[in-house]
């Protein structure tokens, strides 16, 4: 028996919209038999990871507190993903944003008035536009492959900011531990309803920038030179669009909204720096510009449901005892499934004998349709 | 003279991963597949090795079960890009994303405790030889096992019937299917010699390099192992040179920091991510070296037609 893919004559929309959804159950199917495989109940365990975290008001705070830079940096890497671009390293300049954001309430903690916090935030969105923009330079410029350098880069950062909060920033009045001084409210992001829970304007930003980035995918000239550029290079050249400048724009818009979801995180969540700042953010987001089919819009659900799993593996730990690297494993199967239900957008799948082809379609996904 | 004989087996030591997990993804992608999942691969190796070789009291067999483990996992990623003909880029990241997350669950309970570690080699008059003997006759089994590899790939690429089939799907599988080549069987062969070499390389790491389990142990390692594919432009010899370059780097930067050279520690630690930088930026800056030895069909889904 084999697999056969036969090309569709157009990609079909229906399992372009399904492809997720089917994703999301295959995931739930493979995480019950893993759940029984570990011993226990995949029904108290799925309502651990699935149920629990939305039962109360305060949870869906957190929630919005998770899903806040899962988005960010996920609507800026489907610009680069659409483009072709393959910038892996949002995680690092996630970390710069978060440097580069504090300068001010670290070293000028006195400074204290209604610009302080507006400022940190376009110096956390410079700082990773910065970084993101080495490897765009050295692919740009030296045609060096940019996964590879983007993603060396995330180590460089995270040393990088062990260094800073072990060594030079680190709170004189800390009790010697590694770490900043506390920011100042004037420096602190504020919490949208504080009555009901900590979610704060990093939430919002992530809404306003997906809404902006898919206005501009799907209404502006710069969106459809993406889409030109990322599907046929050479059609694009033709067009007049250069290809050295969309990896420019792709890395540093990307590198941007990663360093804005890194100093909304810092000022906001975490209200000082550690030596990590990130549960890996930056590596999740790739998988949530994936499920969310690359389009910011669907980018703003999948982030809700990665973040789910963030919340959903520190229930579990608590609830019954499974480690919380469980919540990572759901997170790459997703991503796997993603990647193969999206597989029939353009082809449709059926089951070959090795000798004798069978013609009737003998696929169980194809009874969907 | 004893402190560089030293220094030359932790070189060693450090470079034999590199090497090995290089030379399985070099047959990978020389036929035309780019799999990212060497450090997903490679960290399921390390910690499939650490429990086998724990549970069972043999690192011989932690050894055998590294191996089975990198080449099943890697099987994954064969099903989906080359029965799926899925992203390469994409489907290889969610094979480490996934490798980071089922090692990190699956060491939980293995973290602290002490491991196997597989016997150096010893040849009573050979290993004692002054000078060259320990260098040469008194290293750990798997050195002498990278060693073999990169000889024998070198061999098979160039040098059989079935390496040069190899190659010229990788340069265009679109022509070889019309000869006749299963192309697709010849990738999933490929990708699973790659699985299994990373596996090893991982299996290395916890048996050998540092016989425990710590989360993350792979450290970029896989990655670096992709790097030196290029800075080798796909060829086995090459990539033997670089591993032990970045092997250098590796051990140059634990010396220093023990040195106590007044730099921070964390600086010295990124040497060995920055020198992949520099080395990937001088090797692309030469336009048609890479092209002229990137196999040409690298990274793109094939679909045979009827």
């Amino acid at each position: 028996m084999r697999l056969e893919l036969i090309k569709r004559p157009q990609r079909s929309a229906l399992f372009s919209i399904l492809s997720p959804f089917i994703a999301f159950v295959l995931t739930l199917v493979a995480g019950s038999i893993m759940f029984a495989l570990l011993g226990v109940n995949p029904v108290s365990a799925l309502h651990a990871y699935f149920v629990e975290p939305l039962s109360q008001v305060w949870q869906l705070h957190e929630l919005a507190i998770k899903a806040a830079p899962l988005i960010l940096i996920a609507v800026g890497l489907s610009v680069c993903y659409r483009a072709n671009i393959w910038n892996i390293g949002a995680e690092g300049q996630f970390i710069m944003g978060g440097i580069v954001g504090s300068i001010l309430p670290v070293t000028y903690p006195e400074f204290q008035n209604a610009f302080v916090l507006p400022l940190m935030l376009l110096m956390g969105m410079v700082g990773g536009a910065a970084y993101a923009a080495i490897p765009a330079f050295l692919k740009a410029r030296f045609n060096t492959n940019e996964i590879l350098t983007s993603l060396m880069l995330v180590y460089v950062a995270q040393l990088l900011l062990d260094w800073i909060v072990r060594g030079p920033w680190r709170d004189p009045k800390g009790f010697n531990f590694p770490q900043t001084v506390q920011f100042s409210d004037a420096a602190t992001l504020p919490e949208l309803w504080p009555q009901s829970g900590r979610a704060n304007w990093g939430f919002v930003f992530a809404l306003v920038a997906a809404v902006l980035v898919w206005l501009m995918m799907s209404r502006m000239l710069k969106g459809f030179e993406v889409r030109v550029l990322g599907s046929s290079p050479r059609a694009g050249r033709f067009a007049g669009f250069s290809v050295g400048r969309m990896v420019f724009f792709a890395f540093m818009l990307s590198g941007a909204l990663a360093g804005l979801a890194g100093i909304s995180e810092v000022s906001g969540a975490i209200n000082q720096l550690l030596p990590s700042i990130s549960p890996g953010y930056g590596f999740t987001a790739i998988i949530v510009a994936f499920l969310g089919r690359l389009n910011p819009l669907g980018i703003v659900a999948a982030g809700l449901v990665l973040g789910l799993t963030y919340l959903g593996g520190e229930s579990a730990q608590a609830a019954l005892g499974l480690s919380d690297k469980v919540a990572r494993v759901f997170q790459g199967m997703l991503l796997f499934f993603v990647l193969g239900c999206d597989t029939l957008i353009h082809y449709r799948i059926r089951l070959v004998g090795m000798t004798t082809p069978k013609l009737e379609p003998a696929s169980k996904l194809e009874e969907v349709h | 003279m004893d402190i560089t004989i030293a220094i030359l087996l932790t070189i060693a030591t450090a470079a034999t991963p590199l090497l090995i997990a290089a030379i399985g993804e070099l047959v990978v992608e020389r036929s035309g597949v780019l799999n990212l999942g060497v450090e997903g691969m490679m960290i399921m190796g390390a910690v499939g090795g650490f429990g086998a070789g724990y549970l069972t009291g043999s690192a011989w067999l932690g050894l055998l079960a590294a191996i089975a483990i990198g080449a099943l996992f890697s099987l994954l990623f064969a099903v989906m890009t080359l029965s799926l003909a899925t992203n390469q880029v994409a489907t290889g990241l969610s094979l480490t994303l996934l490798g980071l997350g089922f090692s990190g669950m699956m060491g939980t309970g293995f973290v602290g405790l002490p491991g196997q570690r597989l016997p150096d080699l010893y040849i009573p008059g050979l290993t004692t030889l002054p000078v060259v003997g320990e260098f040469l006759f008194g290293q750990d089994p798997i050195f002498y096992i990278s060693i073999a590899l990169t000889a024998g790939v070198a061999w098979f690429l160039f040098k059989t019937r079935a390496g040069l089939t190899l190659r010229s799907i990788g340069d265009s599988h679109g022509s070889a299917h019309a000869l006749g080549i299963n192309v697709i069987r010849y990738r999933y062969m490929a990708v699973i010699f790659g699985g299994a070499c990373a596996g090893l390389a991982g299996g290395q790491l916890s048996l050998v390099y540092t016989p425990q389990w710590v989360e993350n142990m792979s450290a970029g390692r896989g990655w670096i192992a992709l790097a030196l594919v290029v800075f080798a432009s796909w060829r086995p010899w090459r990539v033997l040179v670089g591993a032990y370059i970045f092997g250098a780097v590796w051990i140059g930067q634990l010396h220093a920091q023990a040195f106590g050279i007044p730099v921070p520690p964390q600086i010295l630690s990124s040497l060995p991510y920055l020198a992949t930088i520099v080395v990937l930026v001088l090797i692309s800056r030469n336009k048609r070296l890479t092209m002229m030895n990137t196999p040409a069909s690298l990274g793109q889904p094939f679909v045979p037609d009827r």
